[in-house]
């Protein structure tokens, strides 16, 4: 068994219907293949870094799957390719830690790590008012940490 | 009676101390580098865009060719650019 991810741009002049339909045909036309559909991750509507084809925003998408062998993949690319409504697609096989990791960050373990620094601008967004006493709580409690093993081992060095 | 929290020095003493460089992603146990994950990855790129060499970094070799192909791919995927002024 080996695991694939493909990620790929929907062009953005579609309404929001047609992206999820375009982006369905491909996990249909996956899952005809004979592969295991593992996860489809819908990261939205993103600015893109440079323009292609006059678009400077897509719709990324991301699928994982599962397959035995790895024949229907030139098939599946010349869909993508062929497929006007698709910008860009990149598919790549996913090594053990790959695997481990995209199962990690659906399970959430890998976004709760980065939360804890940037858990406080997140929820501060939608309710600004309220939060907004609780984000600069750990900010204090983290700061005489720092001061009190800061000068330490200055002295120490001196000495 | 001065105690030692008191003493203070004109310069910092920590200038000059060149920090020992290491390869964070096996300090951390890092195994994968996700391309998806932008923000992690303009750590290793400069303003322009341009990959940062292991000299600066300090990355290992094997993990600065998976940084590498990490900021490739994105490159392909417009989550990062090729060439920028200004990045960040």
């Amino acid at each position: 068994m080996k695991n694939y991810e493909v990620t790929f741009i929907v062009d953005p002049v579609l309404s929001g219907e047609e992206v999820k339909s375009t982006a369905q045909t491909y996990v249909d036309h996956l899952s005809k293949e004979g592969c295991s559909i593992v996860n489809v991750d819908e990261m939205g509507l993103r600015g893109l870094a440079y323009p292609i084809n006059k678009r400077t925003s897509g719709n990324y998408f991301c699928i994982e799957f599962q397959s035995e062998s790895g024949d229907f993949l030139e098939k599946m690319e010349l869909a993508f390719r062929r497929d006007e409504r698709i910008i860009r697609f990149l598919t790549v096989k996913l090594d053990k830690y790959g695997i481990k990791y995209n199962a990690d960050k659906r399970a959430g373990l890998i976004g709760k790590k980065k939360s804890r620094k940037e858990a406080t601008p997140v929820p501060a967004a939608p309710a600004p008012v309220a939060p907004a006493p609780v984000a600069p709580a750990p900010t204090p409690v983290a700061k005489p940490v720092e001061k009190v093993a800061a000068p330490a081992p200055v002295v120490e060095e001196e000495e | 009676m001065a105690s030692k929290d008191d003493i203070k020095f004109l310069s910092n003493p920590k200038i000059g101390q060149n920090r020992k460089k290491y390869c964070r992603f096996r300090r951390f146990g890092i195994k994968y580098i996700d391309y998806k994950d932008t923000e992690f990855l303009t750590q290793f790129v400069n303003e322009q865009g341009k990959i940062l060499p292991r000299r600066i970094t300090g990355n290992s070799l094997k993990y600065q060719r998976k940084v590498s192909t990490a900021i490739k791919r994105a490159r392909h995927l417009a989550l990062l650019p090729y060439v920028t002024d200004l990045l960040k």
